[in-house]
């Protein structure tokens, strides 16, 4: 059910105003079809990289789907965010190749580094951490994922460079 | 030269090993050079250890070079591919001469995973070149009909690769005997469990293999419309799954009227899960089709009845529709002359853990779980001591050392407590806590239940608890029994098979390795020393030059001491963090 990763009430959520326009597309292509939910979703988070409070009220007003169903169904998926997240998304694996590789020491580096929790997004709006279940790349455990970059055969040094050189990168742009 | 080919293997795991700059590397020095050869990629051959990997094949022979970057193909460019001398230290695999990984070959039997490793699972004529879609076309061909399809499939004896081990042809004619208007066929490819990871291999290598035998599967039952339920996860292996769909459409085994059929007609799409491990549960999965929360619905009706749309469909996992099309082409007796009595056939497994060769091996049922580790997998890392190995996932169990020579079938493995599973084979060593680990699990399926069944949304929550508290010593006398009491509970007052499973990570360390339980609860001692509340560290004078390092790393200032003196770490300050122990270079921080 993964409740913990909804964090609605936790932080006030740093609204920007977002451009409803963009949804239009998804609207119009899903409407009325049957099962469309799960796929209108993502296509509303692969455009806001979460999923605005303001656009499922208006998917709601536009398609007819209920709300509660939408959060419903919003807030069981793991893949869904109802909070903005950073720019880069850390994804550590915490499958049972990685645990017992111990990626815990990989997790506590970057808590270290960046000082957040699980789950957390830094002030700056750079990183986000997320443990997950499994990437499927157990033979090179432990893992992570930046973006869409894999990097293998952690240990705390190499996942702490990993992190600095993209903050530095970021620096510099 | 100009026969000359150079493969690089970019399935995921090569890729986060770096095979994307391999490749980019080698690309751009065929560019820069006038070397004439032909550069492609394929997915992984099964070798995860040895990633990335590179294949050259010439006139002399076949060469699989491993733990290949960048410098490394720079030197293969110049002197294999540009002057013919193939760099033998980096080889792992060849035709022409023996390696020490060629174990890790011997004792395999590809069937599920013929083609992955071999083909660019993008391009369709490398498929069709290795008896692809012949399976399909024997059907008008031959004019084999509906129930002989579903008869060879009963005869080769094969059973749900995906952990239930049900009889495939039985599925097949429970839902071909179900008449409707509509019907339909899935496959399940939310690979959800921790620590594996064959299905991706398979989609991302071999995805024409996975469609082929879902149309015979959609012909047998006459489906007309076919649904991949693929996790999001897996970005790769869903690309590649619709570039193969789209190549199917257009080559008309996908369409109306396939091959000729008439009144066989079949789409299939892929559908992105959401991340819920629940879904890999088949009514949860359509339910999740349907649009709606992934939580499991009351069976019967069986989806073989009623299942997406209130329809009649067959649901199988992507290993088993991937064997379809090589038993149809090769018969049932081929494949069922493999494995044991009641498991015929290979089944795929992805090695990992505490193990040197880890990687994605497929053996005859009926292989002992020893011979998997020791020869194919090379024995245990650093040569520590073999504890246990980990079957099935969140729903498995954990079998220890002593039981190693069970062999890999439905019901021998089910006898330990463990189950099949889908393939996950997870080795632990001796630094290794079993406690940890059935905590590990615990705490995945406790986040992962559904929450409609109250036993697993809150029996697996206190479980938990007392799994926590007996891992931070603070566990109490009668814990054992209690988590033994809930697990009975949580079991039997389960509706599916998360939670009907859920407890037997608990139930099997309990029943293997109660002593180490009772260490926590009663000697407040990890005998893995892996649980660290329960560590004592400790600074052995003897082998402490006094260099400080411990001293400054410390992050609570535990460590004092004078400079080239030994050190003490002053034990109720101590937070237990290991960072002495991982920076000492003298070997003088002890574990007790």
């Amino acid at each position: 059910m993964r409740i913990e990763r909804v964090t609605l009430e936790k932080k006030e959520m740093i609204q920007e105003a977002v451009d409803l326009s963009l949804i239009n597309p998804l609207t119009a292509k899903y409407k009325g079809k049957k099962g469309c939910m799960i796929p209108l979703l993502q296509g509303v988070q692969n455009i806001y990289g979460y999923i605005p409070r303001e656009v499922i009220v208006k998917i709601s007003k536009e398609t007819g789907l209920k709300l509660s169903d939408m959060y419903g169904v919003v807030t069981f998926y793991s893949q869904f965010r109802l909070n903005p997240v950073g720019k880069h998304i850390i994804k550590v694996c915490h499958g049972t190749a990685c645990h017992v590789q111990n990626a815990d020491a990989i997790s506590d580096a970057i808590k270290d580094i960046l000082q957040i929790e699980d789950g957390e997004t830094t002030e700056d709006g750079l990183f986000t951490l997320e443990s997950v279940a499994c990437l499927g790349c157990c033979s090179l455990a432990p893992v992570m994922m930046v973006g869409d970059n894999s990097y293998g055969k952690l240990t705390k040094k190499i996942a702490s460079k990993v992190i600095k050189d993209i903050k530095r990168e970021e620096k510099n742009k | 030269m100009e026969n000359t080919k150079v493969i690089v293997g970019l399935g995921s795991c090569g890729i986060a090993a770096g095979a994307k700059k391999v490749f980019d590397k080698i690309e751009t020095l065929k560019n820069d050079n006038t070397t004439d050869f032909k550069l492609s990629k394929t997915s992984c051959v099964g070798m995860c250890f040895r990633e990335p990997l590179v294949e050259v094949i010439d006139e002399s022979g076949y060469y699989l070079y491993g733990e290949i970057d960048e410098e490394k193909a720079a030197e293969i460019f110049e002197q294999h591919i540009g002057n013919n001398k193939p760099i033998k230290e980096y080889i792992v695999k060849s035709d022409k001469f023996k390696t020490k990984d060629d174990s890790f070959f011997e004792g395999q039997t590809k069937i599920a995973l013929r083609h992955c490793g071999l083909i660019d699972p993008e391009n369709i004529q490398e498929y069709e070149s290795r008896d692809g879609y012949k399976a399909l076309k024997m059907i008008p061909s031959k004019n084999i009909s509906r129930l002989d399809i579903i008869q060879t499939i009963i005869d080769s004896g094969i059973r749900g690769r995906g952990g239930g081990g049900f009889p495939t042809g039985l599925k097949w004619k429970f839902a071909n005997n179900n008449k409707s208007d509509e019907k339909y066929i899935i496959c399940n490819a939310d690979e959800g469990d921790p620590g594996a990871f064959m299905d991706r291999s398979l989609l991302e290598g071999d995805p024409h293999a996975v469609i082929e035998g879902m149309i015979i599967g959609a012909y047998a039952i006459e489906a007309s419309s076919g649904v991949i339920y693929c996790r999001a996860e897996y970005p790769l292996a869903i690309k590649r799954l619709n570039i193969a769909l789209q190549q199917a459409r257009d080559k008309g085994y996908l369409g109306e009227n396939i091959l000729g059929i008439k009144g066989f007609n079949l789409d299939i799409f892929v559908k992105e899960g959401a991340g819920a491990f629940v879904c890999g549960e088949e009514t949860a999965l359509i339910a999740s089709i349907e649009g709606e929360r992934g939580m499991p619905r009351k069976r019967p009706p069986f989806p073989a009845e009623s299942g997406l749309w209130n329809k009649p469909t067959n649901i199988n996992n992507v290993e088993t529709y991937s064997n379809i099309p090589w038993i149809i082409y090769h018969g049932a007796g081929a494949y069922s002359k493999y494995g044991t009595e009641k498991s015929k056939g290979t089944k795929v497994f992805a090695l990992t853990g505490k193990v040197k060769n880890g990687g994605l091996v497929e053996v005859p049922m009926g292989t002992t779980i020893r011979d998997i580790i020791y020869k194919l997998g090379g024995g245990i890392q650093d040569d520590k001591k073999f504890k246990a190995v980990q079957l099935g996932g969140p729903s498995g169990g954990c079998i220890p050392e002593y039981l190693a020579d069970t062999i890999v079938d439905y019901e021998s493995v089910n006898a330990t407590g463990a189950i099949m599973g889908s393939g996950g084979m997870v080795v632990m060593d001796e630094t290794t806590c079993m406690v940890d680990i059935a905590r590990f699990f615990l705490d995945f399926t406790q986040k992962e239940s559904c929450g409609k069944c109250t036993f697993c949304r809150i029996g697996t929550k206190r479980m938990l608890e007392i799994l926590t508290r007996i891992t931070e010593g603070e566990g109490k006398d009668g814990d054992i029994e209690k988590l033994e009491e809930l697990a009975m509970r949580v079991k039997d007052s389960s509706l599916c098979g998360l939670g009907q499973t859920a407890p037997n990570p608990v139930l099997t360390t309990i029943k293997y390795f109660r002593h180490e339980y009772e260490a926590h609860i009663y000697d407040k001692k990890c005998p893995a020393k892996s649980c660290k509340k329960l560590l004592t560290y400790e600074i052995d004078p003897e082998k402490c030059t006094g260099c400080t390092i411990c001293a400054i790393k410390c992050p609570v200032k535990a460590i004092t001491g004078e400079k080239k003196m030994p050190h003490i770490i002053n034990q109720e300050m101590c937070i237990k963090c290991g960072d002495c122990y991982s920076n000492c270079n003298f070997d003088a921080i002890k574990l007790l």
